[in-house]
Order: C-alpha cells, then structure tokens, then sequence
C-alpha cells in the first residue's frame, strides 16, 4: 500500500493499495511521509496541474467525459459537423483522384 | 383589533389638541412586547443551569406581580342563563306549570363516536385529481414524441392542459405537428429549451377545445349510420389561425439558436450500439 495526498486535487491523505492507481510521468521531490504543506508547495512549483491537462493522458479522459454527456441537440450538431467536415474531405479526394486519372490517361496517350 | 378601531374612534371624538397625545400613547402602551429568548442556558436535556430560585431573581418575578382581574363584588356573581325554565301547561289537574330543562340531555348516544368511512372515501373522480408533471419537463422544453402518428418528432413543450396532458407545438411549419396534445409517459424530455418567456398561449386551448368529436345519433338503423359521423377530419379555420398565432411567436425564438431549426426537423431513431438507458437526453 502506498500513502497518496492530493492536496490540489481534492484527494484526501490516505493509503492506497498499488493496485488502484497508475504511475503519471511526474516526480516531485520532497522527503518522504513530508507533511501535507510540504506536498502542496512542492506540487504548486511544478505547476503539476497545467502540466496535466496538457498531456494527451488527461486530454482523452476529458474528451472521454464530453462525449459521456452529450445531449440530444449535441449529437445532433456533432452530426451535422461530421458529415460536414466527410464531405469536404470527399471533394478534395475526389479533385486528387480527379487529377491522377488526368495524368495517367496523359501518359497512356504519351506511351501511344 | 376591535379595541383598536374603538379606541381611535373615541379619539376622534374627544376635541383635536388631545387626539394626537391619546393616540400615541394608547398605541406604546399596545406594542407587542418581544419574548427574551430562555434564560436557563440547558447543560442536559432536561437540566438547566439555574435553579428555580435563581431563574426567579433571574426573571424578575419579583417585579412582576399579577392580580387575578377582579370581578366588582357589587357585581352579582356570574348571571349565567338559567338552567330550567318553568312553562305553563294546560289542562285540568295537571299542576298549571312543568319546570324543563333548557339544554336537555342528547336522546342518542352512537356506539362508535367517529363515523364509519365510506367504501368510496378517498377516490376522487378524475377531474379533481392531482395533476403531476415531471421535474425535466418545463415550459419550452424539446421532447420527443415516442407513440402516435407522430412518433420520433422532436417538438416544442408549451403547458400542461387540466386533464394532465401536454400542449406541444411543431412548430407546424418545422416538422408538420400542429398544437396537439401528448401524453406525459410517453415523451422523452431532452434537456433543450427554447426561452418561452413572453409567448401568449391563447385561453381556449383547453382539452376541450382538442377533444375529438363524434356524432352519435343513430336514427337511421338502416346503413346510413357511416355516413353521418365525421369520417374524415377537416382542419377548421380557427386551428388554423390559432396555430399561426402561437407558431410565429416560438419560430421567432427557434431561430436565435443556432442549429436548432434544424434539430426540429430531424427525428429520432436507434442504431446499433444506441441503448437508451445510456444516452443523455
């Protein structure tokens, strides 16, 4: 079991078996069984919580909780941008392969 | 109250110099005095802190000292009506006159003192019965519609009719529903609202005025009976003006949202991997 605080992150000081939790790329340094003071300084100098939000890690837990509470008009305006943006990419495929059959009939009329 | 009233009418009687003095003065004295909160702080349920002689230093009992209102000993003791009332009889040898009692005794004493209840107590007829709506669904509201011909249509909520059922608009020209009522169970209330502030909703939309009508006059016995009730529904004129009256005021309002004119028009269906219990509406 491991002694977790969360001072800035709304986690009490308490002890937590190594299994319920998952190891972040961040380190702080202060003793250990440092008071939980000693671990709020410490983790507002690294300004830990902006460094979290800018991880892909914390990105895709939040997009995670925004598509779990999407509304009805949401998913209806999520739609609307998907097939939006689909056909949009569409044409442009559409122009490229447009394009490449141009240049490959040039060249078969070339080869003749 | 009374005193009050009588009081200032005798103030206006007496000549004007005193009346303003009277009156403030009878006014102080009837202010209502503020209770002090208590003055034996509990040190356990049950316990105070002082003791009773101490609470009556603490009370100022000893100034405050009442004499039961005295009745004048001129005054005869209570005239209280008299109990029997002699009445004259007729009659030959019967003694002239019979002493009865003015309040007599009751001739009927019930076994059971409160009344049996009747089987039917309690069960009020639909008219009177409480009308519920659901917390999620308020003026303005979009639900969507799961049963009738209109099924899977997103539409706008506007009030809760008498018998319970809901008044919903299309709007018309949005997606084809014109008012028309729904049923609470069967609507799933999303969690968009249209602002309905100022929008007047005309006072004879009641049920009545959506019931649907049938003519039951069978006088002719003979096949002729199809043809006198209403087979197909016509629009009247006056559905239709109230439907404009109503729907110009909301699409005014549908159109400040972006996108929603167009959520309107979709409908809702399930596809695959869709479960209803987990979609947030």
């Amino acid at each position: 079991q491991a002694l977790v605080d969360g001072p800035c992150s709304g986690v009490r000081r308490q002890a937590m078996p190594f299994k319920c939790m998952q190891l972040t790329d961040f380190v702080l340094k202060f003793p250990h069984s440092a008071r939980q003071k000693h671990v709020r300084v410490a983790w507002e100098k690294e300004n830990i919580n902006e460094k979290w939000a800018a991880t892909r890690w914390a990105k895709k837990i939040e997009a995670r909780e925004k598509k779990a509470k999407m509304t009805d008009f949401d998913r209806y305006k999520v739609m609307k941008a998907k097939k939006m943006r689909n056909r949009i990419i569409k044409h442009e495929m559409k122009k490229l392969l447009k394009q490449a059959s141009k240049k490959g009939k040039k060249l078969q009329k070339a080869q003749k | 109250g009374e005193k009050k009233a009588a009081d200032k009418k005798a103030a206006e009687a007496k000549p004007a110099e005193k009346k303003g003095s009277q009156k403030k003065l009878r006014e102080k004295a009837r202010k209502p005095k503020k209770h002090h909160a208590s003055r034996n702080p509990v040190l356990a349920r049950g316990i105070g802190r002082y003791s009773r002689s101490a609470m009556y230093a603490r009370k100022a009992m000893y100034k405050r000292k009442y004499t039961a209102p005295e009745t004048k000993i001129e005054k005869k003791k209570k005239e209280k009506p008299p109990a029997t009332i002699t009445k004259p009889v007729g009659g030959d040898k019967n003694g002239g006159s019979r002493v009865v009692k003015v309040r007599k005794m009751p001739r009927y004493y019930p076994t059971e003192d409160v009344p049996r209840k009747l089987l039917s107590h309690g069960k009020k007829p639909f008219s009177q019965h409480k009308r519920k709506l659901r917390a999620s669904i308020t003026p303005g509201t979009v639900l969507i519609l799961l049963t009738g011909r209109h099924r899977g249509k997103r539409v706008v909520f506007l009030k809760q009719l008498a018998t319970g059922l809901l008044l919903v608009t299309g709007p018309l020209a949005i997606n084809r529903v014109p008012l028309r009522r729904a049923h609470q169970k069967f609507v799933i209330a999303t969690s968009t609202k249209v602002d309905i502030n100022g929008v007047r909703i005309p006072k004879h939309l009641t049920d009545a005025y959506f019931k649907k009508k049938r003519l039951r006059k069978p006088k002719h016995q003979e096949g002729e009976i199809f043809d006198t009730e209403k087979e197909k529904y016509e629009i009247t004129e006056q559905r239709k003006s109230d439907q404009k009256a109503v729907d110009t005021q909301i699409l005014a309002r549908i159109k400040k949202v972006p996108q929603l004119r167009g959520y309107l028009r979709s409908t809702f269906s399930l596809s695959n991997g869709v479960y209803p219990h987990k979609l947030v509406f």
